[in-house]
């Protein structure tokens, strides 16, 4: 197949791609039925509401934890893994991801790469700078499978394809691979599977995410519902796992119930069809498994949340999707909206440390604040407290130092001034009275227009007599006693 | 497009009872302070004034600072902390000048005061024992009335079937969100009906609603067809922000379903009569 994916063609900005989303009833309908669906699958798998909490305080403890001692448990990880017999390699940016990754499949003169599910590997956009190299890397999770044949990218962290439904991937299977249109998704399923088999056999590499790295033994643990996870990294006789530096945790037993958290609340699964447990290549006396195993290690501007007390609970994250899915904005507009590899609210709150502040200004802006997303975290990422941060950050003088990478985007110093005149009015009672009056007495006056309140309601008019006034007469009338 | 919706799982939001560990409440006070909040001040002035009956008849007094504005709020989500500030504190100097407890006719607004201070202030330690103070003695009305008055409502309306919005900040932030429904319980004559996606935000968000107005606005549409879906003849909330969306994007769309305040429409079916607006 092709294999140059050509970025979609997006339009430039959130709000224009958000006003395709809205009036695409297909879309918008395939994501409300997909995310209704988890919701409830959620609400499911924790009937429980005190288990549920206790668990949630549980896992944000033992992430807080393992971050608060980040730099060490790397070391211990690193040196762990290197007695396990895996290669550890550290990249700061992308591109000495992608330059590590290429030059270990070099080495091997890999052309044919198969690759399970991993958002890492999105991030560093793997399978367009391996293409342009000549090495083939083949999507093998379902989803991904679906986008890629589509070059599309995923809209969603865990279901990439989420915004397709049956008849749409049927379509895209007979345009593509000439087969027989259906709405039977076993036999989609089937139709995807019979090409992956062979490729799993032929692949050179298998590249695969990793969701918890544990320092105590050198295990990487990956979970996933499809097999193809266990495929990719024990059937080619390379396997290069790539991941965040934020996904390492101290001890195995930590992982219970991050993974119990995970598979809950993402998909509403008690434990995951298939769980990975990775600690090396293959020993001497073994029948399979991969004769390398690597370990590429992504910064890309995960140290910069880092540094930062409140915004390093971002990386808290481990990836569940729950967020997005309780999410009503991301409901209504679909992941490519967000034009970013992570959508919905824990996109909004990590993009800015990847690629910057003003690369994705509106996203700050782009939340009711209604608090759904901090709600199902499963770590207790304060979700609605960071996106309220980053709108303080967006709004920062560009002349002084930023705290977060690109803020200052959305300073104008005509809101400032605004916001100047909003504080006056609003710490001078005189004053203040004086607007009530005004506003109330020319109430007829009210503009018909009132920017783009006035798209989507009728001009707000306002009332007769203020509270101030109607309650002074009141509390005269009855001189301040109860009536 | 609407109707495209209905395909799905109805509830999948439905309100949850399990919120965290309940409030402790005091005994009935002697007098509170209201604090009307700018959105009820200017366009909703009947229902502060309803609200301020609903505790008068439980025998509080209540006082009213002319002093009172804005809780700070539009400001602090819009990223401008000075101002915010500035505007808090404001208010604490006023609300600290009785001492006496806060009943706010908005979920968001009380949501301020019990939490989104202390962020603020966070950098202030003197400013922060007044904060915790205040955010003791703040409460939203409906927990008010129904928690620290234990209020006992007898009907006197004709039979109506209603729904019942609860705002985000009730929900999440003051954990009020099933108080209103009790409230409405001790009403006889009043039927409350869930509508669809029932615990889901109506998209107004202060500033969000003027940012974001596409998906505002496909959001509050979606509430308002809900509400009138639900098969009741109006909608009720206790907060100020919420209706004013919902109640604008109904006569947009040149609908005759309307939502009213708690206060007012309690107001009313205790009194059998319509409160009405003072001229």
């Amino acid at each position: 197949m092709s294999q140059r994916i050509p970025v979609t063609e997006l339009t430039p900005d959130f709000r224009g791609r958000a006003e395709e989303a809205l009036a695409d009833g297909q879309l918008r309908n395939n994501f409300r039925v997909a995310m209704d669906s988890l919701m409830t699958k959620r609400a499911n798998a924790f009937p429980d509401a005190d288990e549920r909490e206790g668990l949630r305080e549980l896992g944000n403890r033992i992430k807080a934890g393992a971050l608060s001692r980040l730099p060490d448990l790397l070391e211990q990880l690193e040196q762990k893994l290197t007695e396990n017999g895996v290669k550890v390699h550290w990249a700061e940016t992308v591109e000495e991801a992608n330059n590590l990754v290429h030059g270990i499949i070099e080495a091997r003169k890999g052309s044919q790469v198969v690759k399970g599910k991993s958002m890492v590997s999105e991030e560093m956009e793997m399978n367009d700078y391996l293409a342009e190299r000549g090495i083939e890397c083949l999507e093998s999770d379902m989803g991904e499978y679906i986008v890629q044949l589509d070059n599309e990218k995923p809209s969603h962290i865990i279901m990439p394809a989420i915004h397709k439904n049956a008849r749409q991937v049927s379509k895209l299977f007979h345009d593509k691979l000439g087969e027989p249109e259906t709405e039977d998704v076993n036999q989609l399923i089937r139709i995807g599977r019979r090409t992956l088999r062979r490729k799993f056999m032929e692949a050179d590499v298998g590249v695969s995410g990793v969701n918890f790295a544990v320092a105590e033994t050198g295990t990487l643990l990956l979970v996933e519902n499809e097999g193809n996870g266990r495929m990719s990294t024990t059937a080619p006789p390379v396997h290069i796992a790539v991941t965040g530096i934020e996904k390492v945790v101290p001890n195995l037993r930590d992982v219970v119930p991050l993974v119990s958290l995970l598979t809950r609340s993402a998909l509403g699964q008690p434990i995951t069809t298939y769980v990975n447990l990775i600690s090396g290549p293959r020993k001497p006396d073994e029948l399979d498994g991969p004769e390398e195993v690597h370990l590429v290690l992504l910064d890309n501007g995960r140290t910069g949340a880092f540094a930062d007390a409140q915004m390093r609970q971002t990386l808290n994250c481990i990836r569940c999707g729950a967020c997005m899915n309780h999410c009503p904005v991301y409901t209504r507009v679909g992941g490519h909206t967000y034009g970013e590899v992570y959508p919905g609210p824990i996109g909004k709150i990590i993009t800015p440390h990847m690629a910057g502040l003003d690369k994705v200004p509106d996203h700050p802006s782009a939340s009711s604040l209604c608090g759904a997303c901090g709600d199902v975290c499963p770590v207790k990422i304060p979700i609605p407290e960071l996106l309220q941060r980053l709108r303080q950050e967006n709004v920062k003088d560009p002349e002084q130092p930023q705290q977060v990478k690109g803020g200052g985007a959305k300073y104008s110093r005509t809101e400032r001034w605004i916001w100047r005149g909003w504080q006056m009015l609003n710490t001078r009672p005189a004053l203040y009275r004086s607007f009530l009056w005004a506003a109330t007495r020319f109430r007829v006056l009210a503009p018909k227009k009132a920017g783009p309140w006035t798209e989507n309601h009728s001009a707000p008019v306002p009332a007769r007599r203020s509270l101030h006034d109607l309650a002074a007469r009141h509390l005269d009338q009855n001189g301040g006693r109860p009536s | 497009m609407s109707q495209l919706f209905y395909d799905a799982a109805p509830n999948a939001t439905r309100v949850s009872p399990e919120r965290g560990p309940e409030r402790h409440y005091p005994e009935k006070p002697e007098a509170v302070t209201l604090f009307g909040t700018c959105v009820v001040d200017l366009f909703l002035p009947e229902a502060g004034l309803d609200a301020i009956r609903l505790l008068e008849r439980e025998g509080v007094r209540v006082h009213f600072p002319q002093e009172q504005s804005c809780c700070g709020q539009p400001a602090w989500t819009s990223g401008y902390r000075d101002e915010a500030k500035a505007v808090a504190r404001a208010q604490l100097d006023i609300l600290d000048r009785s001492g006496l407890p806060v009943v706010v006719p908005s979920g968001s607004c009380a949501g301020m005061f019990r939490h989104h201070y202390r962020v603020l202030f966070a950098d202030e330690p003197d400013m922060l024992k007044r904060v915790e103070a205040l955010a003791e003695r703040t409460f939203e009305l409906t927990e008010f009335l129904l928690k620290v008055c234990r209020v006992q409502l007898a009907d006197r309306g004709a039979p109506s079937r209603i729904a019942l919005h609860t705002s985000c900040s009730a929900r999440r932030e003051m954990n009020t969100h099933l108080h209103a429904r009790e409230l409405l319980q001790q009403l006889e004559g009043v039927e409350r009906v869930d509508h669809d996606h029932e615990s889901e935000c109506c998209g107004f968000g202060g500033t969000f609603s003027v940012r974001m107005p596409e998906v505002s606005g496909a959001m509050v549409k979606d509430k308002t067809r809900s509400l009138m879906d639900s098969g009741a003849v109006e909608m009720v909330t206790a907060d100020g922000g919420c209706l004013m969306n919902i109640n604008g994007s109904l006569e947009k769309q040149k609908e005759s379903f309307r939502g009213r305040h708690l206060a007012s429409f309690l107001w009313e079916r205790i009194n059998g009569a319509s409160a009405g607006e003072v001229a």
